[in-house]
């Protein structure tokens, strides 16, 4: 797949930071607002996939080898089994919230009732958010990528 | 607390953990060498399964384990993910730990020559998790999410032998009917949710009121199930998907179908279980009717293949219909409690013997079709014979499995075959007489086969033909020696794990009462 006229380029250059931050808060935000992981994952995605429709797939196999995604997604999965491993090893259980509570990090157990929200709270619940994330983008990009890869090779025979 | 027992509290989440952990690690170790890749992956098959028969063990001695997941207790109204494994779970759950280590031996030299095998020790890794997750969970929906793992997982690995488009069209066919499957068994979910506003099965099996909304979900969730489990009308993605799969996923696949079929026991006698008096006598007689034409429609389809691998999947279709005969049998006697006591445990003792003898046996054939293919790169009967001459030990696990399927005494199928026979005879006949005729048309087709493809004159083309690797030969013959123990002591097998797996599913008041202990129903 070839890239796109250079106003598309343009416009996907412009857009893309917006997309990712827009992809990164709802991941970040994940345990305060509507979404999640995933959801953040998906958007980071697309706004990936809009790069790859608008510079061709040649282009961005260049930048990014899929072999390096698939390691970035195992490494999310891997974040995320381990983090419900250390609530049996620090907790009682697996799946255990070991963080909440204490002074590390996403610790403070909010008041009861409407506050202000605050994103230094839930435990293990964002950091959760964040691997399942990184697996979404490595996970789903990849299989837009290796999607647009096939198709150049169909077009070359 | 010793090491042990922080090992048998928590050894329900490990079980699906350490193979999720595992599957996620695979891709980065096969960075480092291959042969580093298999180790850890059996050592990981390794370590689930011996945490399986300790978990057993426990669950065996009269002990139902729950499991919460984030907190230590069970806390009322209940919004928990909640494991709970009873002896049912264990018994299941002792299956699928052995068909996967010998899967993952087998795989060593069977598929060694293949690419892409970091993603086949994944799935197979997925697979497991997803497997011991449907059988020990204590949750509808978990249900439903590991039944989607599943699904999942095995359509790749069916469709692992992509250069071959038969394999891509099984996978496709599996995966059609798994997802059709699902979206009935996730709708029969939403039908007990909007009702009670419950997804775990013992909270669920403790208010459940048997109404209009609940029959269409129980037969949605019958119907599912059996689809997956290959009953026969639904049976038409089962021949595919075992015979184009590499003999090594097979044998997993025996274990997912397995998985299925617990569903349909745990949902008829657990879930169902209050109301098992209005429901017991229809669901029972049905479940016997679809034995009875999963036998013979499996045994008469299995007598035209001349594809070995098919052969076996129809007769392993085949066999399932002997487990749903027997466990229909003692559904049908539940609410008659005289009856059930005579004859209603015997059946149920057969049919739940017979899964495990069922997965060996079918598992031990398939293996060996399997170690005929690497050997030969041939899979029609009409093209084989006299392989007896260049392969000696396959021949002798071929007949182990040949007398083993058909019920022939020394070997496992004949003990509970015949638990299947008497119950059967009792309750009525012509039951038993079309079992008795579908082994013995079971034994014709494996002779047939036997003679075809092992015996003969040496041909030419094969001369080049040696014995397969000894991994793939170590494998047939641990399923090969438990064949044969089970065989020699079956009353060793029924008396500790098969009688505890019947009763509890019996006595579905204990897995209620174990969530919920003001439960007063039941027995």
């Amino acid at each position: 797949m070839n890239g796109m006229s250079r106003i598309v380029k343009t416009i996907a250059s412009i857009t893309f930071p917006l997309v990712m931050i827009y992809g990164l808060y709802i991941i970040a935000h994940g345990h305060l607002t509507p979404g999640g992981g995933f959801q953040g994952g998906a958007v980071v995605a697309s706004g990936c996939a809009m790069i790859l429709i608008a510079y061709g797939s040649v282009w961005t196999l260049g930048k990014i080898k899929e072999k390096n995604l698939s390691i970035l997604e195992s490494v999310g999965a891997i974040c995320f089994i381990t983090l419900a491993i250390l609530g049996l090893g620090f907790g009682t259980v697996f799946f255990k919230n070991f963080l909440i509570g204490s002074e590390i990090i996403f610790g403070i157990i909010p008041s009861f009732g409407s506050t202000i929200s605050n994103i230094n709270t839930a435990g293990v619940i964002p950091l959760m958010n964040f691997a399942v994330g990184l697996k979404v983008i490595a996970g789903l990009f990849g299989i837009v990528l290796i999607m647009a890869y096939a198709s150049t090779r169909r077009d070359k025979y | 607390m010793s090491f042990i027992d922080f090992l048998l509290q928590h050894s329900p989440a490990l079980i699906v953990a350490i193979p999720l952990l595992g599957a996620f690690l695979t891709p980065l170790i096969s960075k480092i060498n291959n042969r580093v890749r298999n180790v850890f992956v059996i050592l990981i098959i390794l370590i689930t399964t011996i945490l399986v028969m300790l978990l057993a063990s426990d669950v065996f001695s009269g002990n139902i384990h729950t499991y919460v997941f984030g907190s230590q207790d069970l806390t009322v109204p209940l919004v928990r993910i909640l494991f709970e494994v009873d002896a049912m779970s264990a018994f299941m759950a002792i299956i699928g730990s052995i068909l996967l280590l010998v899967s993952v031996i087998y795989s060593w030299s069977f598929i060694d020559e293949n690419s892409g095998l970091d993603k086949y020790y994944t799935l197979v890794l997925l697979l497991a998790a997803g497997m011991f997750g449907m059988m020990l969970t204590g949750d509808m929906f978990n249900f439903f999410v590991f039944l989607e793992i599943t699904s999942i997982a095995s359509c790749a690995l069916i469709a692992f032998w992509t250069n071959k488009g038969k394999a891509v069209e099984a996978a496709f066919k599996y995966i059609v009917i798994s997802s059709l499957a699902a979206l009935f068994i996730l709708f029969s979910i939403a039908l007990l949710y909007g009702q009670y506003n419950a997804l775990n099965i013992a909270v669920l099996g403790s208010v459940i009121q048997f109404s209009y909304l609940d029959k269409i979900a129980l037969v949605l969730l019958i119907a599912a199930l059996a689809m997956k489990a290959g009953i026969v009308p639904m049976h038409m993605w089962l021949p595919d998907a075992y015979g184009r799969a590499p003999a090594s996923v097979t044998i997993i696949l025996i274990g997912a179908t397995q998985a299925s079929l617990y569903g349909v026991f745990r949902v008829c006698f657990t879930l169902y279980g209050n109301t098992i008096n209005l429901s017991s006598a229809s669901i029972g007689w049905i479940i016997v009717l679809l034995g009875l034409i999963t036998m013979l429609i499996g045994v008469a389809m299995a007598l035209i293949q001349s594809d070995f691998k098919r052969l076996i999947a129809f007769s392993a279709v085949a066999e399932i219909g002997f487990i749903f005969l027997g466990i229909g049998t003692g559904l049908t006697l539940f609410a008659n409690n005289q009856m059930f006591g005579l004859i209603g445990t015997t059946a149920m003792s057969g049919g739940i013997f017979h899964i495990i003898n069922d997965s060996l046996d079918v598992g031990l054939l398939f293996l060996v079709a399997g170690a005929v293919y690497y050997a030969t790169k041939e899979t029609s009967l009409d093209k084989m014979g006299g392989l007896a001459r260049h392969m000696k030990y396959t021949t002798i696990f071929f007949i182990i499995g040949l007398l083993a399927i058909s019920g022939i005494p020394p070997m496992n199928g004949f003990a509970s075959k015949l638990l299947i026979y008497e119950s059967t005879f009792q309750l009525n006949p012509i039951l038993s007489i079309v079992a008795i005729l579908s082994s013995i048309m079971l034994l014709a087709v494996f002779v047939k086969v036997f003679h075809s493809a092992f015996l003969g004159p040496a041909l030419p083309k094969f001369n080049g033909v040696k014995e397969v690797p000894k991994t793939m030969l170590f494998a047939m013959g641990i399923i090969a020696s438990i064949i044969i123990i089970f065989g020699l002591f079956p009353d060793l097998v029924i008396n500790n794990i098969v009688d505890p797996a019947v009763n509890a599913l019996i006595n579905y008041s204990d897995y209620i009462r174990e969530v919920i202990p003001t439960f007063t129903g039941g027995f």
